[in-house]
């Protein structure tokens, strides 16, 4: 087995809620992320699904330490980040980069496209002004953009181009691992496309390590080779993208695979209908947190949690049905 | 055709910006039937808003303006109806529901409120009644306990439950037309399944007509009847759906086809992805809007606009290569970074 990079073990999240009186200490809270473990291997990429307001977001936070956890372990290359000083956070991050979702959001209008991608050289205090300058343009035509864009500013480019500048910005310091938090989902399909090519075309030419966070499934089936499926800050599945789409085991992954719309006018797809929203993550279900919308539902799913059940190769699944 | 609700000949609208006009729909024709489904598909910035938005004549006044074209409604001139007499149409006989359910309720008022306000405003029914109503309207669109949500307000409720809301509001009058602008672009895989479940089943119940606006063709096979694809404010191809997906014709629409993620998309391969990005429909374009991107494009499409052409019945395609006689030989798209 290659190495491992990022090594994520019982990892929580919980947010305080204040109350409407600001001296009250605060009782409850919002468990964003509640005990999740994981393995990401070198030069892999590992796909992150999960409803909205499942804890996918504060999972990539959590990782590259932009907040600190509540509880648990996250290891870059055997180096527990929890015990780190901000300082050497600050190193680290070097090679944990990130690659957000909203290019329109994400690139500050008023400084030129060169000062953006050589913020981060000059962050970390690498190089002097010209070979910074010589490095913007070369990582401008490795995402496929050119040397003359560097003078341009932001509202020049469409939403395409904008999360390639995004990517060069991420790939300036050399890094492991790039988190991609959504990062096509603001994107046009015929420009989508382009984008995945280039995400995958890097991660072969540079060795590149990705966490890849997509409500879209179809994407993520595309361009991952593991999945893991969370719902309500916890995982509930993990496994290769073959595993989980051909013989997805637990419930809530056969019902988010289900409602993938149709792939074409004449299929006749038999859909598992969820009942209800997503329950609130202040009080979680008690036992297994989709018990509530589960058609399989048994009555100590209501009170114990269920343990993660390895089922062959890669794949496991944390429900009642397979223990 | 008798049963024809609604009718769209040669439809341009047009904004005036500081310094030019953009022509942001130009010629759409629509036929809809009743309880038929039409999708509009077509990337950001295709001209689909704002050909709803032309139906239900909510453009900006002053900015957008309706140079040509003909709607027909029920028989009804819908372009020739005093803002009166459109106001007694909009929301009664056609309804609109919008992408972000986050922000197209009001905040201050309860659920209930906002129901009533649209019942009260097309129907003469008395307060109570409309409350009435309101619950009624909440238990159709399947939100649990009616009774206690219609005094809640918008905050106190989920994307998905917005939505239905939403749905709630412009059902209530039982209108004939219901417009779809991307309802389910916001929510989750999920929740979008319930929500088009739902839109297919009341359907189904009050004799609808949708149509719907999307980008993601999943939903256009899930739910409809016929297609427009729509590309820089043309109208690219139309026709029965499953005509569309078996036999494409307009090298637009087979980009899209292709760049869309299925399924059978192998995990490894290169997508195939249309180069470049849509023109900007400041400049004036001579030609075919597509032909910058196309990979078929020759002279005649930078500088003559291709006319829309009826190849088989009801299928309708504008492309110089591609009329009756002529067919262009499909290549694989070109595979690019």
């Amino acid at each position: 087995m290659s190495e491992v990079v990022i090594k994520v073990e019982n990892l929580k999240k919980h947010f305080p809620i204040n109350e409407a009186l600001p001296f009250k200490k605060s009782t409850q809270s919002v468990k964003a992320v509640d005990g999740v473990s994981f393995e990401v291997f070198k030069g892999e990429t590992l796909g992150i699904v999960g409803e909205s307001g499942c804890g996918k977001s504060t999972m990539a936070r959590l990782i590259n330490q932009l907040i600190r956890p509540t509880e648990g372990v996250v290891e870059f290359k055997g180096k527990n980040l929890a015990t780190l000083g901000s300082k050497e956070i600050r190193s680290i991050r070097k090679s944990i980069q990130m690659v957000f979702q909203n290019p329109y959001a994400s690139l500050d209008p008023r400084k030129t496209i060169e000062y953006l991608i050589a913020e981060p050289l000059v962050i970390h205090q690498i190089g002097d002004a010209k070979s910074r300058k010589k490095r913007v343009i070369e990582l401008l035509e490795v995402v496929g953009l050119s040397g003359y864009h560097a003078e341009r500013y932001v509202h020049e480019f469409s939403g395409g181009q904008r999360q390639r500048i995004n990517i060069a910005r991420a790939l300036a310091l050399n890094p492991d691992i790039i988190i991609c938090d959504e990062p096509v989902s603001a994107l046009d399909v015929s420009v989508q496309a382009q984008v995945i090519n280039l995400l995958k075309d890097l991660q072969r030419k540079f060795d590149l390590t990705y966490i890849f966070i997509s409500h879209d499934l179809n994407v993520v089936r595309y361009i991952c080779d593991r999945i893991a499926v969370m719902y309500l800050g916890k995982i509930v599945e993990i496994g290769t993208y073959e595993e989980l789409y051909e013989n997805p085991k637990h419930p809530y992954t056969k019902a988010l695979l289900s409602a993938i719309p149709k792939e074409n006018p004449f299929d006749k797809k038999e859909r598992i209908l969820l009942e209800g929203d997503v329950p609130s993550p202040v009080n979680p279900p008690s036992g297994c947190s989709f018990h509530k919308r589960c058609p399989h539902a048994m009555e100590h799913c209501k009170k114990d949690v269920p343990a993660f059940v390895d089922l062959g190769k890669t794949q496991k699944v944390a429900c009642h049905l397979y223990s | 055709m008798s049963d024809e609700i609604l009718k769209v000949e040669n439809l341009d609208v047009h904004f005036r910006s500081s310094a030019s006009i953009v022509k942001a729909v130009n010629g759409v024709n629509i036929s809809l039937k009743k309880k038929e489904t039409l999708g509009i598909v077509g990337e950001s910035g295709s001209g689909k808003s704002v050909t709803a938005t032309a139906l239900m004549r909510l453009l900006p006044k002053g900015i957008g303006s309706i140079p040509n074209g003909k709607i027909t409604f029920n028989g009804k001139d819908i372009l020739s109806l005093s803002d009166k007499e459109m106001r007694d149409v909009r929301g009664n006989d056609i309804a609109m529901i919008f992408q972000d359910p986050m922000t197209s309720l009001n905040p201050v008022f309860t659920v209930g409120d906002q129901i009533e306000e649209a019942v009260r405003t097309h129907q003469q029914i008395s307060k109570k009644e409309a409350k009435l109503k309101a619950i009624e309207m909440l238990k159709v669109v399947g939100i649990p306990e009616p009774e206690k949500r219609v005094k809640m307000y918008p905050h106190e409720f989920s994307g998905g439950m917005r939505q239905r809301v939403m749905i709630a509001i412009a059902l209530s009058c039982n209108p004939k037309l219901l417009i779809a602008d991307e309802p389910t672009t916001a929510l989750d895989v999920t929740v979008q399944a319930q929500i088009l479940e739902l839109m297919k089943s009341l359907q189904e119940k009050n004799d609808t007509s949708i149509i719907m606006i999307t980008h993601d063709l999943g939903v256009v096979w899930e739910m409809c009847d016929k297609v427009i694809v729509m590309y820089a404010g043309n109208t690219v191809e139309s026709g029965k759906v499953k005509t569309i997906y078996d036999n494409p014709l307009h090298p637009y629409t087979w980009g899209l086809l292709e760049s869309q993620i299925t399924k059978n998309t192998l995990n490894g391969n290169k997508l195939p992805a249309i180069p470049g990005s849509p023109p900007d429909l400041r400049n004036p374009i001579l030609g075919c809007n597509f032909a910058d991107r196309c990979p078929y494009a020759k002279e005649i499409c930078k500088t003559t606009k291709p006319e829309p052409i009826e190849v088989e019945e009801g299928h309708i395609v504008s492309c110089h290569f591609q009329t009756k006689s002529n067919r262009l030989e499909r290549k694989e798209l070109v595979y690019i970074e």
